[in-house]
């Protein structure tokens, strides 16, 4: 299965083996050269190399979760560590991989190249982006060696600042550091695409992959901020109990919650925008055709940045929340699901009329667009007041973030790695592979997560370490899917890592591609990226050639 | 580190997409920093509405002729910094050293007397959290409200220790000769960072030490 | 409890069918547009599969009417929605006046509720059927949230406050009961079992088994035991107010505000007691604070209560 189902245009695979072999991977193979980069394509293999650490990291105690979660008793493992398994599993997962993952990879390499530039604005705060990410995953890996955590990722008070005797200030720090590496990136990328830009490349010229950086940037950037004062004030409840989350005192254990769902909603947006980029390019490059109602989808992803801020409330229905306040942010939930229809009608209009081919990329981006389809209309759900009453902190909850973080963001992830691997390491993946294991993952995916909605439904809480007998057939079935799904993740690993030896070299532009770094980069990218500053004239995806009157 | 002043880096077209570049991030910076003293404002603004004659009391305890002193200290500073920003863009290396100097040496006029208020207080048993002790009505919540000036004072103070630091960096590559109408960035971006420092007292002295006083 | 394989858990409320309904309505718009959105991406998929690597295709420019039809449409259907689960929201939410009252104490990793008639019960809810029930519930340390699938009702219990929640069962038996917020090492096996019974059977049991004072006599002897009744006298230059038909009532503080005695502000009193003094009193009250449970604070409450009936203290 080692063999492209195309065959890359002969002219093109002349042009990189005629052309220059210096480029930004053979320019230095020292470990300081790697440590001490200031590239942005290099710094984005750093990036990848830790996230994928962590998402094996996060994917252990998922495994160990579903595991314990077979039988209805707690028959694995005790309850104390199971609480941990979860906690830790949702801590690395969301803070250490999915919120870095693409905007942290595909961002840093991709960003500069669509735009013509030679780098972001500011490269070396990028690598302390990078060291400050690192230095706070080793917080994190501490807290879990040394004991582990116990509160949920959600750190809900007065339990995680008085009643929890686990690694909670060890974790919370962890986070904390880690989102100040969030904010310099979103700032990074902020000011890039603002003052970057190469000649004649006008906002709404860009690609649809910046857009969405632009709009998950101002999330990061304003968002951020308010978890990691939310942080410092558990963490000093917690050691000098300043009291301000003690109800004995007076404080208010809800203040922490709309504190902590102020960034934690947005931070949903901060991991779903981005992949829907990746969607936007894909299936624009495979349907070889101009993506349709490009300012529309440009819109909505601004659109979600904003409405994205005034939603938090939804995840405090039952909290004992005013009943009006309920009200209104019910209300401000429908509004902020549609900018996300939208995208999912139009890309599904662009394949009308296109010329469709069906290679991994693509294949990773149409799973995308079913599984956020299903993972969005059941947000719809949770939106809703009284069935929201019943379903809140149930595994319907679960199955909801699941569908769109991993059926969703994972899916974009990997259909972006598999669509740039060319240009970002010059080299081939195999394809029948590649499908193979697109298939494995989606339909692992669904056999784990479609029952979690059903048993959700029936009434079964999340974060159980034992349930009613009833719940157990429908969990037998997730734990059978999880473990498809983990063979699935497991399959790209190696070959992407087989194809940095053995696969065939890639041409400059494998897929036709239009965009900046397709046409003008070669493939991989030189160090300076470009031997000229490219000059744009013409908007983003034109595949129609246009004919120039005289 | 070479020894010569900054020119345009690498990846910059020219001088001006650089300067205006540093200018768009550390403005963004400052806006993250707005939303992480907000946090502050916020828990502060629900807990002083729900105990008016809690913080009422609370207020009274803290010192207000040295929180003035320090408000007019801090005020100062930043008209020295204005002025460094200035005499860097004329490139006067001596004023730039100077005028860092002094806002460098109000900086540390400002947290030394709060170190004084910081000592009144332990003193007084009035600590953020265990070992709080107050003879008087409404004492848990009063608690809170001193938790609150020591987390929100203790914050600001932090920044104004980074902004020190920042500026002796200034002052080392001043005096090598950094800085000059041609390339002043980093002197005016510290500048900015300094004002919005001097601001967030702004609101806070108010806020926490002027509650109810006439 | 054994029910076999069900898709829907049991409908024992007069909510849950309304619940069960709405979450229909969900289901069928969610299943239209998914095979909707897979229908359409399948046959463009296959119908405009590239068939050389030479062709292009035209580009169709946007079409503004059609971003508007397919953005409004989604919205109404929404919107139905919302209209829909906020009335029913708003509904189980704010109980009717004339409810059963039921009070409701969670602490790690237990249940106590407590029947105004003094019964008592851990980890079990006895209700009878086709009455309104109130639950008036609170927390000793954590925040839990008691979960009632079959009635489609949670609420959370928050530290430092009570929050309420209302249902009327419909169907007679023995359903799950959960605790829905994470808590700590027990949280899953902090549940137990709600019992739905035919009215006559729920009073058989009311009065069965040991034999339980009511919540206010219980509460009447806490009232003498922390000395309240030394300062609470219904006589003029009393050290502190009568609280004869005092529950229910607005009350004049001493800064001018008017607040309405209820649970809540009792509560209040008892373990913060100048945060709202009563006018024309001195702030003299002693706090409670660690020397009264939750659940003891309920009884005296239930005490309170009922003076504003009887009259007498």
């Amino acid at each position: 299965m080692g063999t492209a189902v195309f065959n890359p245009r002969e002219d093109q695979l002349a042009e990189s083996t005629n052309g220059s072999t210096k480029n930004y991977l053979n320019a230095g193979f020292s470990a300081k050269s790697w440590l001490l980069t200031i590239d942005h394509k290099r710094i984005a293999i750093l990036y990848l190399l830790s996230i994928t650490f962590f998402f094996f990291i996060g994917g252990i105690f998922a495994l160990l979760i579903r595991l314990e979660l077979l039988t209805p008793q707690g028959d694995l493992m005790q309850a104390e560590t199971y609480n941990k398994m979860f906690t830790m599993h949702g801590m690395v997962m969301i803070f250490f991989f999915l919120i870095p993952s693409i905007p942290a990879v595909l961002g840093n390499f991709l960003i500069p190249l669509m735009i013509g530039a030679k780098d972001l604005a500011f490269p070396r705060l990028n690598l302390l982006s990078w060291y400050i990410y690192f230095i706070g995953g080793l917080f994190t890996l501490a807290a879990i060696v040394f004991g582990g955590v116990d509160t949920g990722w959600t750190f809900y008070t007065p339990y995680s600042s008085t009643y929890s005797n686990t690694n909670v200030i060890l974790a919370a720090v962890g986070v904390f550091v880690s989102g100040f590496s969030s904010i310099l990136t979103g700032l990074n990328f902020l000011v890039t695409i603002h003052k970057m830009r190469a000649p004649g490349l006008t906002w709404f010229r860009l690609p649809l992959f910046v857009w969405a950086h632009y709009a998950t940037s101002i999330i990061q950037v304003l968002g951020t901020p308010v978890v990691a004062i939310t942080l410092v004030l558990v963490g000093l409840e917690r050691f000098f109990h300043i009291g301000i989350f003690d109800p004995k005192l007076g404080g208010d254990p809800l203040l922490f919650q709309h504190l902590f769902w102020f960034y934690s909603h947005p931070a949903v947006y901060i991991m779903i925008l981005p992949a829907m980029g990746v969607v936007s390019e894909i299936v624009t490059c495979f349907a070889k055709k101009k993506i349709f109602g490009y300012s529309f989808i440009a819109f909505s992803s601004i659109a979600i940045a904003v409405l994205g801020f005034l939603v938090w409330g939804h995840h405090m229905f039952t909290s004992g929340q005013s009943n009006y306040a309920s009200l209104v942010f019910s209300f401000l939930s429908f509004l902020v699901a549609i900018p996300s229809a939208i995208k999912v009608f139009n890309w599904t209009a662009t394949l009308y009329k296109g010329s469709v081919s069906y290679q991994a990329p693509m294949l990773y981006a149409i799973g995308f667009i079913g599984l956020f389809t299903i993972g969005g209309l059941t947000g719809i759900f949770l939106g809703t007041l009284a069935v929201d009453v019943h379903v809140h902190d149930t595994y319907f909850v679960v199955a909801h973030f699941h569908y769109i973080m991993v059926g969703g963001a994972i899916m974009g992830y990997l259909g972006g790695m598999h669509f740039w691997w060319p240009k970002i390491t010059g080299r081939l993946y195999p394809e029948g592979w590649a499908r193979f294991s697109a298939l494995v993952i989606f339909v692992g995916f669904h056999l784990t997560f479609f029952p979690q909605f059903i048993v959700g439904y029936l009434g079964m809480p999340r974060r159980y370490h034992v349930y009613p007998d009833e719940f157990q057939i429908l969990n037998v079935l997730s734990t059978a899917g999880a473990t498809i799904l983990g063979i699935g993740y497991l399959i790209p690993l190696i070959y992407f890592l087989w194809s940095l030896r053995y696969g065939k070299k890639s041409s400059r532009n494998p897929w036709n591609a239009k965009g900046l770094e397709w046409e003008q980069a070669s493939s991989p990218p030189i160090k300076q990226n470009f031997e000229v500053t490219p000059v744009v004239i013409e908007d983003a995806y034109e595949y129609q050639p246009k004919v120039w009157l005289k | 580190m070479a020894s010569q002043p900054h020119t345009l880096q690498h990846h910059f077209e020219d001088l001006e997409q650089q300067f205006e570049s540093s200018s768009l991030g550390m403005w963004t910076f400052l806006v993250t920093e707005i939303l992480f003293f907000g946090g502050l404002f916020t828990g502060y603004l629900v807990y002083r509405t729900r105990f008016p004659e809690a913080f009422h009391l609370g207020s009274s305890l803290l010192d207000v002729q040295l929180g003035a002193v320090n408000t007019a200290v801090l005020i100062c500073s930043s008209l020295t910094m204005a002025l460094a920003v200035y005499w860097a863009q004329k490139g006067d290396k001596n004023k730039i050293v100077l005028f860092l100097s002094l806002t460098i040496a109000l900086g540390a006029v400002f947290l030394g007397i709060k170190a004084v208020e910081y000592s009144h207080k332990f003193h007084h048993h009035l600590l953020p959290g265990n070992g709080f002790t107050f003879e008087g009505p409404f004492s848990d919540q009063v608690r809170i409200f001193i938790s609150f000036y020591f987390t929100m004072t203790g914050m600001h103070a932090f920044h104004m220790i980074i902004g020190i630091g920042l500026m002796i960096y200034l002052i080392v590559r001043a005096r090598q000769g950094w800085y000059s109408s041609e390339y002043n960035t980093p002197v005016e971006m510290v500048g900015l960072y300094w004002h919005f420092v001097d601001i967030v007292w702004i609101y806070l002295f108010p806020l926490l030490y002027l509650i109810g006083r006439h | 409890m054994d029910k076999g394989f069900q898709l829907f858990p049991e409908q024992a409320s007069t909510l849950a069918g309304q619940v069960d309904a709405l979450y229909f309505y969900l289901v069928a718009v969610s299943v239209f547009f998914s095979i909707l959105i897979f229908f359409l991406i399948y046959l463009f998929a296959v119908k405009y599969r590239r068939r050389s690597e030479d062709e292009v295709p035209k580009e169709i420019p946007g079409l503004l009417k059609l971003e508007l039809v397919w953005s409004i449409i989604p919205l109404m259907l929404t919107m139905v929605a919302f209209a829909w689960g906020a009335t029913l929201y708003f509904d189980s939410y704010n109980p009717p006046d004339n409810a059963l009252e039921i009070y409701v104490v969670g602490k790690q990793w237990m249940w106590h509720i407590q029947h105004p008639t003094g019964q008592r019960e851990i980890n079990e809810l006895h209700v009878p059927l086709g009455q309104p029930v109130k639950l008036t519930m609170t927390t000793e340390d954590v925040i839990h949230s008691f979960y009632i699938p079959a009635f489609r009702l949670k609420k959370d219990v928050v530290p430092g406050r009570y929050t309420t929640m209302f249902f009327e069962a419909t169907k007679p038996g023995e359903y799950h009961l959960f605790c829905a917020e994470y808590c700590g090492t027990k949280h899953s096996k902090m549940i137990g079992k709600v019992v739905v019974q035919e009215p006559a059977e729920y009073q058989n049991w009311l009065s069965g088994g040991t034999s339980n004072e009511p919540l206010e006599v219980i509460g009447e002897k806490k009232f003498q035991q922390f000395a309240c009744h030394t300062c609470h006298v219904d006589k003029p230059n009393a050290r502190g107010p009568s609280l004869v038909g005092v529950y229910g009532k607005p009350v004049r503080l001493q800064d001018g505000r008017s607040v309405l005695v209820d649970e809540e502000y009792i509560r209040e009193s008892i373990l913060n007691p100048n945060a709202k003094t009563a006018a024309g009193y001195k702030p003299v009250m002693p706090t409670f604070k660690g020397q009264v449970s939750e659940v003891g604070i309920l009884q005296i409450t239930a005490y309170i209560k009922s003076l504003a009936t009887d009259g007498s203290n």
